[in-house]
């Protein structure tokens, strides 16, 4: 959570507010923040760190593991209508890429902003091309656009 | 003697006793609860405590209507990743 952390600043510039829930109280929340989160970031956790000592919401959410007791990786984009966007779900190993999140973000916003006229292909960051979705462009989006592009 | 078991990345397994490994048949009739959202569908609302700033909240998920929201759980405080 503290990778969420250090990014909150720019999950605020782009207008996005952070959740984090997991099944631990919020003693041991306030004692995590103050005796490691906060050491590994400038400062206290910025968002409110919710509890969901029976799993209830994870359960609502489909990321609560029965065997374990414990809530997995879930991570859920939702818009400012109270839709989930996306969603990402890991095993409690592997830690997620923040920045990815941020750059799904930046285009969901993109896409909303242009009243889903502008859609966002593979790999897309801001600044590069997005298709215009149209009769004309059936078949046609190899002319403005080629795979090569992901990895610019 | 208790045995010491490896620190994972998550809260230590709760070890479930035999009577309920018997009930297996049971479990897997899925729950509707059990069920994994979908994206172009409403998030389900929640209210829940919170830690914020110093604080002790009830928090709803509902109160963040007309803003993006970033929901992340996660398997456990103190653990490694």
């Amino acid at each position: 959570m503290s990778a969420v952390a250090d990014k909150y600043k720019e999950l605020q510039e782009l207008g996005v507010e952070v959740i984090s829930i997991s099944v631990d109280s919020v003693f041991v929340h306030k004692m995590w923040n103050e005796h490691e989160l906060s050491k590994m970031i400038d400062g206290d956790i910025p968002f409110p760190m919710g509890s969901d000592q029976d799993g209830s919401v994870g359960k609502k959410y489909g990321i609560y593991d029965e065997d374990s007791g414990v809530e997995t990786r879930g991570r859920f984009i939702i818009d400012p209508d109270g839709i989930v966007q996306g969603f990402e779900v890991l095993t409690p190993p592997v830690g997620r890429n923040i920045s990815e999140t941020i750059r799904q973000i930046k285009a969901f916003q993109l896409v909303r902003e242009s009243e889903g006229t502008e859609v966002t292909p593979a790999g897309w960051k801001p600044g590069k091309k997005t298709l215009k979705p149209r009769p004309g462009l059936v078949g046609k989006v190899w002319e403005e656009w080629t795979v090569d592009e992901v990895d610019k | 003697m208790p045995e010491e078991f490896k620190a994972g990345c998550q809260r230590p397994a709760i070890k479930k006793d035999i009577i309920e490994e018997e009930k297996t048949e049971e479990k897997s009739i899925i729950k509707e609860e059990d069920y994994m959202i979908k994206v172009g569908k409403p998030a389900p609302d929640f209210t829940i405590p919170a830690y914020h700033n110093g604080n002790f909240v009830d928090l709803s998920l509902s109160e963040f209507k007309g803003k993006w929201v970033l929901l992340c759980f996660y398997p456990g405080d103190f653990t490694f990743v």
